[in-house]
């Protein structure tokens, strides 16, 4: 695939907590540069910033310093420039939690068409775009049940399929797989690869799981908040 | 997508069971309010039943619904006379205990003369007094059915008739009779001493006297020059059926009514506090699924319209079920719960006011819930 259009440009992006005595500088001056199609992976011990990072990314918590673009549109620039950030999230960015927080009041296929049914589509069409990516994502058969009574793997599955729903083209990841066994977490990776290829988008994982490394297009190792090179 | 009902959907049960419960409080706010009501319409149910213009009392008494009232019986001649008079009966009150078959039942005797006003209203159920010495004509709630005989003093009387919402102030239901009958009962009833005086032929006069003359008015006649003249007669007093009525009211029943008003003003307090406390509790219970909400992009449109929705939807169910409790309740209390579809409305708003100022709470903490507490597990 030739180089895709920049969907995450970072620059001197820095965020500390508290102040005077009880000052934590969770992240120091990040660059950072992400294009279509790539499946990033950061990597770090824990503490190092991978969650404040990946929520900065995600316009869920606010920078102290730096800029932030997102799909060629500036985002942040020492404060945020957009008010409608919740309406950038629901177009532009699909989010994979660890404990996978779906609604447990919504079954999985609504679930998937809930983000859907926010951007605006009509219901039916909604629907038929949820029934689609759980059926490609293996748990169509499951779309009617609640998530109380879904498996992890399940669970984790029908997450991914809301994130995608939308077709967003920055995914955005923390620990994934760690409720996944490695078969699984490896099936679930090569998904998002593939996804990532379709969708023309990219994404950016952090993760802890070693066996699977090899599924990531670069590796970025974080170290007291700062980007140390492999 | 309606969140609100499917969150509603998902945990049915707990939802239907605070309904339930707020349902319970409502029918105790029903039921006060509809036992204020009716204790106001059935202290005044015994004043209006004469449908008079004006009352003749005793002099220096406020009429025998708020103190003893005694005036010569033949008073009813005299002011049936007057200008401006269509027709005056002599009216005779007392309470009375009697036993009827193993019970003791309290009774409101009000004598009458028949054909005059002061007699019962409407009869839902056999007739009305006739002729003949010692009948009847008894309220629903006494309990006695047409056919039945009861002692009251020395004689047996035969109940003829039933009427509806015929009692005294306190609750009393009420039975009609003819005024001689209910004259004699009072001499046979009167204190033994009295009894003894009546014996040696001292005191006789005490059994010709009656506690009021109602008095109709012909269409047009002038009632304050009437009740002026009434006044003008040394032992009599006139009130006229409004100026008996704030009497009965101001003088009888206020107390009981400030303490129950009082007491529905604490119980409206209480429920509000309880739905507030719901509504937040329901609403603290799922910021985390609020915080999703945001995180996936969810506008604040969508997220203060399920904590309305679901406030509106338990202050309703909670509302209707009250209302359908007290519906199948009420003829269950010994006193008459007298619900106007006005006092029902505004218990409605008060509702709809109370949900709205409690999901104002909870909306104020949902949004301000950080999208980023979804992510920590
Ligand atoms: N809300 C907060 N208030 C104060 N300090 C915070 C807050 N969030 C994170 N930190 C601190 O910032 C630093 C980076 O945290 P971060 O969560 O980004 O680490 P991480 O790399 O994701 O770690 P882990 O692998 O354990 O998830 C840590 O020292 C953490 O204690
Ligand atoms: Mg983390």
């Amino acid at each position: 695939m030739a180089l895709g259009d920049v969907l995450v440009e970072v620059q001197g992006l820095a965020k500390h907590f508290g102040d005077g005595e009880t000052r934590v500088d969770a992240l120091r001056s990040v660059d950072l540069l992400v294009r279509a199609g790539e499946v990033i992976a950061l990597l770090g011990p824990s503490g190092s910033g991978k969650t404040t990072l990946l929520n900065m990314i995600g316009c869920i918590l606010d920078p102290s310093a730096g800029r932030v673009a997102l799909d060629g549109d500036p985002v942040f620039d020492g404060k945020w420039l957009r008010n409608d950030l919740r309406r950038l999230r629901l177009d532009k960015i699909g989010f994979i939690f660890q404990a996978h927080n779906l609604l447990p009041f919504l079954t999985a296929e609504e679930n998937v068409a809930v983000v859907l049914d926010l951007a605006g589509w009509p219901a039916e069409k909604g629907r038929a775009r949820a029934r689609e990516l759980l059926d490609y994502l293996e748990v169509g058969h499951r779309a009617k049940v609640k998530p109380a009574l879904l498996s992890g793997g399940e669970a984790q599955r029908v997450a991914i399929a809301r994130a995608l729903a939308n077709r967003p083209r920055i995914i955005l990841a923390d620990e994934p797989t760690a409720a996944l066994d490695s078969s699984r977490a490896q099936l679930v990776m090569d998904l998002l690869r593939k996804l990532a290829a379709e969708q023309e988008a990219c994404i950016i994982t952090v993760t802890h799981d070693e066996k699977i490394f090899d599924r990531f297009d670069r590796l970025i190792h974080l170290r007291d908040g700062h980007l140390v090179d492999a | 997508m309606n969140l609100a009902l499917k969150d509603i959907r998902h945990g049915l049960f707990r939802f239907v069971l605070t309904c339930f419960g707020l349902g319970l409080l409502m029918t105790v706010v029903l039921a006060m309010i509809g036992i204020y009501n009716g204790l106001v319409s059935d202290a005044l149910a015994v004043v209006k039943a004469p449908a008079a213009d004006v009352w003749v009392v005793e002099a220096g008494t406020q009429g025998p619904f708020a103190e003893a009232s005694s005036i010569p019986a033949d008073t009813r001649n005299a002011v049936a006379r007057m200008p401006g008079v269509a027709e005056a009966g002599a009216i005779n009150y007392q309470n009375i205990e009697a036993p009827f078959q193993g019970r003791t039942l309290r009774l409101y005797v009000i004598g009458y003369e028949r054909g005059r006003p002061g007699g019962p209203q409407t009869i839902v159920a056999g007739r009305g007094i006739g002729t003949s010495h010692f009948e009847l004509v008894a309220d629903r709630k006494t309990g006695l059915a047409p056919g039945d005989t009861i002692r009251l003093g020395r004689n047996h009387f035969t109940v003829v008739g039933l009427v509806e919402g015929a009692m005294n102030s306190g609750g009393d239901p009420a039975v009609f009779m003819a005024l001689a009958d209910a004259m004699d009962l009072q001499t046979e009833l009167a204190p033994a001493d009295q009894r003894v005086q009546v014996a040696r032929g001292g005191g006789a006069v005490k059994s010709a006297s009656v506690a009021a003359v109602i008095v109709r008015v012909t269409p047009g006649a002038d009632v304050s020059l009437l009740t002026a003249t009434l006044r003008q007669w040394k032992h009599l007093a006139a009130l006229t059926q409004a100026e008996q009525e704030t009497i009965l009211l101001a003088s009888v029943v206020d107390k009981a009514r400030r303490q129950i008003g009082l007491f529905l003003g604490i119980l409206l307090t209480v429920s509000a506090v309880v739905i507030a406390l719901i509504i937040y509790t329901m609403t603290m219970e799922k910021l985390k699924q609020i915080a999703t909400l945001k995180l996936i992009g969810a506008p604040d449109r969508t997220i203060v319209g399920l904590i309305v929705q679901q406030a509106l939807i338990l202050g309703a169910s909670g509302w209707g079920i009250g209302l359908v409790l007290i519906l199948l309740v009420k003829d269950v209390f010994p006193r008459r719960v007298v619900l106007e579809p006005f006092n029902v409305g505004v218990l409605a708003a008060i509702i709809f006011v109370v949900c709205l100022a409690a999901s104002g709470l909870g909306v104020r903490a949902a949004l301000k819930v950080d999208p980023a507490t979804a992510l920590g597990s």
